[in-house]
């Protein structure tokens, strides 16, 4: 099989594996992981036989075509950004189909789970290998999607619900903007492929639409990336259980909004509003997110809020625009993937074994779970920046691109160092807190975790350890494709796990310095937090149940006023319609038919008929009893069929013969059995407006026949079908020949629309009486006691 | 001639549309059956009117020249008539039905579906 | 219906309309007629035997279920479409054959067939509707 057959397989995989994955569960119990692991492990494997292409710095490109006509395909991009995604997705993905196998052990649903977070995997792989616009919105919404059922996975509890739909709206909805923005780019460049775009960079900056484009883009990346002030769904996604949030909501999806706006940068990127809006909302994000963190007590809900923390910081170097800023960017993003995912395990770790999470109630786990803690803490050296971790290389990129002596860079220096230093404290109350002191009493008594549950986030701890020690391999594999890739043009990511003297060593060791006293100071932090926290008193995550209620409640109100529930309104409503686009458009536009020329010369009998089919309309209005009603319906139908007749239409005059016969036979034989009279039972002050529409609707139909009849008929349809219906059709009765054979197809649809009618009145007449009241009543249940 | 037909099918349609309008489900009903013929008649005259001749090729032609009525709209019509049928029946039986049910003609007191005091809709999640 | 009269000519009445309404259904190509006016004659002939014999003996009389009968007509139609394929012609495309049967030369098509199906759904939809009309009129 070539490359792109392949590709396209291990994109396909996961979905393959979602599929299987509750049989095997049922198969196998939660030792299914086992084998489930297999699908994104041959993924890691297929992705890494691109390394040797990517890091020479070539794009490999790919796909079939899906929709020619419209330029739309599926198709792929994978350079050193999207190949780094691609790994960090699938690598961590293995790991967490591993865990959630020990974390969901015995779980009714762990199947679903797995097909869940497979399907997820798949999801993600697609959107950050998307070459073509329309792939990477979908997959962008199959990721919202996909979330939302992990969310929701718990759904028994409100909480979990009110978490996945909120994570629905922010995300689904900034997809949507995303969209808006897509469309955008394509009107102003006219491809739809991203590699292809990246060659319209100057004319995107110089475009009148930039601005417009720029912020829609933007609205999709800040909603799925938590920045401020979108970020209140992520720590209410916490809800889903833990691997979930390990791996949708540190490592992989909150990222798609960062992955996207470095994907941009060499498009959107480098001009003012880029280097004021991004770094501005992800500066921002990074010291709400690190104040908001500290104010927790619950493991998952620090992490959570540190990461909204770090993608404020990723967000902010991106658009930066410094020297270094783009590789401290790409640097931080494997870092904080591996760190973030190993610590979230390890909280889940804690929580699983102990049957606790708030810190303050736990203590002295060391000596239980020994191998937990080296794992935690070898994470939150790598979160802490600390030497020689992989998260101490990425944070002296960081400060080494903020090292300017220039007024913004100071700025930004500042915030970073204080948010760093808040995350700082925060890694180690996490890492630390739970396993040093005194031993708490835990609702359950702790013991270490088995292997299922350990070796991920073992693994993860040993990668941020070994990719800093081989930071040359790194570097070659990963840093500096992925910033090449970012940069769009070639640059080589050098920084060692040597400190060096100098002015970045300096700010980390201050960072250090001041998280410790943070880490020390939580307590008195946290009350700080929480004081001007109770004193603003709303924020967005109030804010979005409020919006949610009031548009439940608009929206109420509003079907109220429009479906009134009573048919005469809405008849109403529609014939008044009907009525003025009828008579005011031509008005308007003045193109009303000259005066009618009512000819003289018309045979008395056709004058007579009409008048037969006018008095058997009246008679049906004013019918005193059912039996006048239905003759006088019939009277008006054979009039009709006469007129047929006359003008050259036996078919037709048959038909309609023969259909009002069986008419008032079926009439007839229903009104035997309602009963009711037909006479009209409206007041005079409702007769006389129902007569003045009804009048307007006549009149305006009238009006519409006198000018459609008065332009010249164009007979071109009637002409080729009076030629061809016997050479070709071998048929002497035009309208037969129309009917069955050339427009057979329609005639088809036809009969089959009689047919479920047909089955429709049969099943209406044999309906038992009462049992339609039960329907109404849509009580599922009444059909068994009865 | 159009002109006649043009005030034939206003008439028509005024008096569908007026018992459509009506409140008792039989006047509706009655008004939805004159509404097909309305409409039929209106797609008739629309495709032009020829008195008398057919649209039959005479046997010894292979191609119909000279003037006939316009076999186009009959072929619409043919259908249409048939399926207004079918549906017209299906309405009756519904409307019977559902007095069965309701034990009321009128259409206001009809409210099964979106009953009258209807709860607002939940505001949790 | 009490009439005795009626009674004794409705059998006839109907067979002789149900000729009647395959001749018109037949005729259809090139005179005035075809599946539709002819499906409802026959369905009128069927009311009008319902009516007066019961609708017990109608059903008995046409044996098949009026359902199925419209079933087998949209089968009938739907596979006459599907012909065509099989002659690497597009979905309806009309085919004609001309067999000689004991010397004459009878036109077949598949738009005949289309036509035919056509007849039978028109006949048993209606007619089912009609016929369960009248059994609960009778109740």
């Amino acid at each position: 099989m070539d490359v792109a057959a392949l590709t396209f397989l291990a994109l396909a995989l996961p979905f393959v594996g979602a599929l299987v994955a509750p049989l095997l569960t049922r198969l196998l119990g939660h030792k299914a992981a086992w084998v489930l692991a297999l699908f994104p492990a041959a993924i890691v494997l297929h992705f890494t036989r691109f390394w040797p292409e990517v890091a020479k710095g070539e794009v490999v490109t790919g796909g079939y075509a899906w929709i020619p006509s419209f330029n739309v395909s599926f198709s792929w991009l994978i350079d050193g950004l999207s190949l780094t995604f691609a790994l960090l997705i699938a690598g961590i993905g293995t790991l967490i189909v591993l865990y959630s196998g020990g974390y969901l052990k015995g779980h009714p649903q762990q199947g679903r789970f797995f097909s869940f977070i497979l399907m997820f995997m798949g999801s993600m792989l697609g959107l950050v290998v998307s070459d073509s616009f329309l792939m990477l919105f979908v997959f962008w919404e199959l990721t919202s999607i996909t979330s939302f059922l992990l969310i929701g996975f718990d759904h028994s509890r409100e909480a979990a619900r009110r978490a996945a739909l909120q994570a629905l709206v922010v995300t689904g909805g900034g997809g949507l903007v995303l969209l808006a923005g897509l469309l955008i780019i394509w009107n102003v460049s006219g491809v739809t492929q991203l590699s292809l775009l990246m060659a319209f960079g100057t004319e995107m900056r110089e475009s009148p639409f930039y601005l417009a484009a720029l912020l829609l883009v933007l609205g999709g990346a800040f909603t799925k990336s938590a920045q401020f002030p979108f970020h209140f769904w992520l720590p209410n996604a916490m809800e889903a259980p833990t691997p979930v949030s390990a791996y949708l909501h540190s490592a992989t999806m909150v990222k798609a909004g960062v992955y996207l706006l470095m994907r941009l940068n060499p498009v959107f990127g480098g001009t003012p509003e880029w280097q004021i809006l991004l770094p501005l909302f992800g500066g921002a994000t990074l010291v709400i997110g690190a104040a908001l963190a500290c104010r927790q007590t619950d493991l998952k809900l620090m992490l959570a809020y540190t990461t909204m923390a770090s993608l404020g910081l990723l967000v902010m170097l991106t658009g930066l625009g410094a020297p270094h800023a783009i590789e401290a960017a790409a640097l931080y993003l494997v870092a904080h993937s591996l760190f973030k995912g190993a610590l979230f395990m390890v909280a889940g770790i804690i929580d699983h074994e102990t049957g606790a999470r708030d810190v303050t109630r736990l203590g002295g786990l060391r000596s239980a779970m020994p191998l937990t803690f080296v794992i935690a803490l070898a994470a939150a050296f790598s979160m802490g920046g600390l030497f020689p971790f992989f998260g101490f290389i990425a944070k002296e990129e960081i400060y080494y691109a903020l090292s300017g002596f220039d007024r913004r860079s100071m700025v930004f220096a500042a915030l970073a160092i204080f948010g760093n230093a808040l995350m700082f404290a925060v890694a180690f109350a996490v890492a630390l807190k739970p396993f040093v002191g005194a031993k708490v009493e835990t609702p359950k008594a702790a013991h270490e975790a088995p292997v299922l549950l350990w070796l991920g986030p073992a693994l993860l701890a040993a990668k941020g350890l070994s990719t800093a020690l081989l930071s040359g391999l790194t570097h070659e594999l990963v840093s500096t494709p992925m910033a090449s890739a970012i940069s769009g043009e070639p640059r080589a990511v050098a920084i060692s796990v040597v400190p060096h003297v100098g002015m970045p060593l300096a700010m980390s060791i201050a960072t250090a310095l001041i998280g410790i006293v943070f880490y020390l100071k939580l307590d008195r932090l946290r009350d700080f937090i929480a004081t001007i926290l109770a004193d603003i008193g709303w924020g967005p995550d109030r804010g979005f149940d409020q919006f949610i209620r009031g548009l439940v409640r608009f929206s109420g109100a509003l079907t109220r006023r429009l479906q009134s529930g009573r048919l005469d309104v809405y008849m109403t409503v529609t014939f008044i319609l009907v009525a003025f686009v009828l008579l005011l458009v031509p008005l308007i536009y003045g193109e009303l038919p000259r005066a009618p020329f009512f000819a003289p010369d018309v045979p008395l009998h056709e004058l007579a008929i009409m008048a037969i089919a006018v008095i058997g309309l009246l008679a049906v209005v004013l019918a005193p009893d059912r039996l006048t009603a239905i003759v006088s319906l019939g009277i008006q139908g054979f009039a009709v069929a006469v007129i047929f007749l006359l003008y050259g239409a036996p078919d037709l005059a048959f038909t309609q013969f023969m259909i009002e016969t069986l008419s008032v036979v079926v009439l007839a034989l229903v009104m035997t059995r309602l009963r009711l009279s037909p006479s009209d039972h409206r007041p005079l002050a409702q007769k006389v407006p129902d007569f003045a529409i009804a009048l307007a609707c006549g009149v305006g139909f009238s009006l519409m026949l006198l000018k459609a009849t008065g332009v010249p008929f164009d007979a071109t349809l009637t002409e080729f079908f009076n030629l061809y219906s016997k050479s070709i059709a071998h048929g002497a009765n035009v309208v037969n020949v129309i009917i069955v054979d050339f427009r057979g197809t329609d005639t088809l649809g036809e009969i089959a629309v009689l047919m479920v009618t047909g089955l429709a009145i049969l099943s209406l007449v044999r309906l038992r009486a009462g049992s339609l009241r039960r329907i109404a009543d849509n009580d599922p249940d009444a059909e068994e006691r009865a | 001639m159009e002109a006649w037909f043009a005030l034939l099918v206003g008439i028509f349609f005024t008096v569908a549309v007026y018992l459509l309008l009506s409140k008792s489900i039989i006047r509706v009903l009655l008004g939805v059956a004159i509404l097909g013929n309305a409409v039929n008649l209106l797609i008739f005259t629309g495709g032009r009117l020829t008195r008398g001749v057919p649209p039959v090729i005479p046997g010894h032609q292979d191609t119909l020249t000279g003037p006939a009525a316009n076999a186009l709209p009959q072929a619409l019509i043919l259908t249409a008539i048939v399926i207004s049928f079918s549906f017209f029946a299906f309405l009756l039986v519904l409307a019977w039905r559902a007095y069965e049910e309701l034990q009321t003609d009128n259409t206001d007191e009809m409210r099964v579906a979106e009953p009258k005091d209807e709860p607002a809709p939940p505001l949790g999640y | 219906m009490k009439s005795v009269i009626f009674r004794a000519v409705a059998p006839f009445l109907a067979s002789l309309m149900v000729l009647f309404s395959i001749f018109v259904l037949l005729r259809g190509h090139n005179e005035p007629g075809g599946g539709f006016i002819g499906g409802l004659i026959a369905v009128s002939a069927l009311a009008i035997y319902g009516i007066a014999c019961g609708v017990e003996t109608v059903r008995r009389a046409i044996y098949f279920h009026p359902m199925a009968i419209a079933g087998a007509g949209l089968f009938a139609s739907a596979v006459a479409g599907l012909i065509s394929i099989a002659a690497r012609v597009p979905f309806m495309t009309g085919l004609w054959i001309y067999p000689s049967v004991l010397g004459v030369e009878i036109p077949l098509s598949t738009v005949m067939l289309f036509d035919c199906g056509v007849y039978l759904v028109v006949v048993g939809a209606i007619s089912s509707v009609a016929l369960s009309l009248e059994e609960r009129g009778g109740e």
